[in-house]
């Protein structure tokens, strides 16, 4: 599984409540969520990332509530996937849980400038700058996470598997 | 292994299990409420199994929007007691529950050396029993119902240990402030942090609550105390059968990557300033912050002996004009006992508004929510731009004296200083 696209860049500890404030829970559309994404920090994300953006995030990206509609709010706005240097543990559940991509990737956040052409290969563990040629290697997700991001999410995952 | 290790090789059916190591867990109990709820219920029938795995494991409740205060709301309440119904699940609804993390240990649903998961994060509040809980999102939630299973990585552990004994109005929110701001937002990221010392031994119930509770805001997995004798008084009336909390309490020779050490003895009152819960100073450095809102409650702080605290330092005074103040019980249990006690009365007295249980403005989805550029010095557990109504709004962070005093003097006050001028 590949994927390639611009960046757009995020600092450290970006919550649950900038990616998707409380008072929009009670909306059940995620293409309804996908407007308000991120709007806290920048009202025009949700504009900037319909072309399908890669987003590259500091330290503990998604930290905050549990809440499964900032992942899902970023995916259905066209986030492609989240590289980040290190991600808060409910987001990086619940980003796989609804197929969207995310990694880890020590280093990323100084490696690249907003608009930047990344490109990341989960196979292979490798995240890659094409605009800068920088190119990390990380450490890769294990095989039943690829397999539930490969199948869309966790639910086509459960799904296939309860069929069988 | 340490106490959490011990729990996870049990409910994954293993003598013994490794930090890093990954384990399909077996759940006892899994909690979901009506934001997070109505995603896991939409998700639980695409999967296409009939009927949750077990349906006296499965808990609904309806507390962060609630009485409905729309009717988008409203339709996720319908929805979340119509699947109550068909499953036939234990929910609390208006009027007889209260905030999720409050009533599930009140009504018995924790019980020690379990795995607990709850569609909200601060479901690691639990800990405060010697359960492993943790929080997981809807989808999850919804895997979860279905198979009653889910994978785990067994964390690295950090051991936080508390001494000291707390001065007065000096309280257990204090000293979690105090070690999130030592340790970062991101201090414990997924990792385990068991506190332990003499001051945690001694400390309540309720305190204990606050400092689990607070254990997601530096990333930790899981907080957790080893259950004792307090453990045991709280829930002996609640919990049908307890396990035995001596096999259950970490063995001398656990590993952790790191002990923390903590005093509460010299500590002063502490505030989270705006947008950070590690943002964390000491009430002589903060300054002078007059506040248009104060709120007390929250699963962070909206127990018995957290109003009993505001009550003492409110009472026969009057909330400052043009303050409001805002008192929810963060459960109907908590809601009657403070009726009976006089404690609402004292509230209502000194111009406090107290509102029946739920979220509240903790989370900005219902009551009290901010206008921009207003203040609010809050019980509960976050700070973050946009949590607690307008974007431009701030939120302080405290604990029920620190609140209760500011709320009387119309800006951020130290409860200590508030009596001597009496
Ligand atoms: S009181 Fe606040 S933190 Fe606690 S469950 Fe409700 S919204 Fe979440």
């Amino acid at each position: 599984m590949k994927v390639s696209g611009p960046a757009i860049k995020f600092g450290k500890n970006i919550d649950t409540d900038v990616i998707l404030p409380g008072k929009y829970l009670v909306l059940v559309d995620p293409y309804d969520l996908a407007k308000h994404a991120l709007e806290g920090l920048d009202p025009d994300f949700p504009d900037k990332a319909k072309k399908g953006v890669i987003i590259v995030g500091g330290k503990n990206f998604g930290c905050g509530s549990s809440r499964e509609q900032a992942p899902l709010a970023l995916k259905y706005s066209g986030v492609k996937c989240v590289v980040a240097e290190t991600f808060a543990r409910i987001f990086f559940r619940n980003a796989i849980n609804i197929g969207l991509p995310v990694i880890e990737c020590k280093g990323i956040s100084a490696a690249v400038d907003e608009g930047d052409e990344l490109s990341v290969d989960f196979e292979a563990g490798t995240v890659q700058n094409l605009s800068k040629g920088k190119s990390f290697q990380v450490a890769k997700l294990p095989p039943f996470i690829l397999e539930i991001l490969s199948d869309g999410g966790l639910i086509e995952n459960l799904r296939r598997r309860m069929k069988k | 292994m340490n106490i959490t290790e011990k729990i996870l090789a049990k409910a994954s059916g293993k003598t013994t299990v490794q930090p890093g190591e990954i384990v399909d867990a077996n759940v006892d109990t899994i909690m979901i409420h009506d934001l997070t709820g109505p995603l896991a219920v939409e998700a639980f029938k695409k999967i296409g199994t009939e009927k949750v795995w077990n349906n006296k494991k499965v808990v609904v409740i309806l507390d962060h929007q609630v009485p409905a205060e729309s009717i988008k709301a409203a339709e996720l309440h319908k929805t979340m007691r119509q699947f109550a119904k068909d499953q036939q699940l234990r929910i609390y609804d208006v009027g007889r529950g209260g905030v999720c993390h409050q009533v599930m240990p009140e009504k018995g649903h924790v019980v020690p050396g379990t795995v607990i998961v709850g569609a909200d994060s601060h479901t690691c509040t639990y800990g405060a029993f010697g359960a492993f809980a943790t929080g997981i999102g809807s989808t999850e939630a919804a895997a979860v119902m279905a198979t009653g299973k889910i994978w785990l990585k067994v964390p690295v552990a950090i051991r936080i240990n508390v001494d000291g004994k707390f001065g007065k109005y000096i309280t257990p929110k204090d000293l979690v402030l105090n070690i999130i701001g030592k340790l970062g937002v991101d201090g414990a990221i997924y990792k385990s942090a068991e506190f332990t010392g003499r001051t945690i031994r001694e400390m309540s119930i309720a305190g204990r609550m606050t400092i689990c509770n607070m254990a997601v805001e530096m990333g930790a997995k899981n907080g957790i105390v080893e259950p004792d004798e307090t453990t045991r008084k709280f829930l002996q009336d609640r919990v049908k059968t307890l396990p035995d909390f001596a096999a259950l309490g970490s063995d001398k020779d656990s590993t952790y990557e790191q002990t923390v050490a903590f005093n509460v003895a010299e500590l002063e009152p502490q505030v989270a300033c705006p947008s950070s819960v590690d943002n964390v100073k000491p009430i002589s450095e903060i300054g002078d912050v007059p506040v248009d809102q104060a709120f007390i409650g929250s699963c962070t702080n909206g127990r018995m002996e957290d109003l009993r605290l505001a009550a003492q330092i409110m009472k026969g005074k009057k909330v400052k004009d043009g303050v409001r103040a805002l008192v929810i019980p963060a459960s109907m249990e908590v809601y009657k006992r403070a009726l009976t006690e006089g404690l609402t009365e004292t509230f209502t007295e000194a111009g406090a508004m107290v509102c029946g249980p739920a979220c509240g403005p903790c989370l900005g989805g219902h009551i009290g929510l901010l206008a921009a550029e207003e203040t609010c010095v809050s019980t509960s557990n976050r700070n973050f731009i946009g949590r607690m109504g307008s974007k431009e709004a701030n939120v302080y962070l405290a604990s029920p004296a620190t609140v209760a005093a500011s709320a009387v003097t119309g800006k951020i006050t130290d409860p200590r200083t508030l009596e001597a001028k009496q």
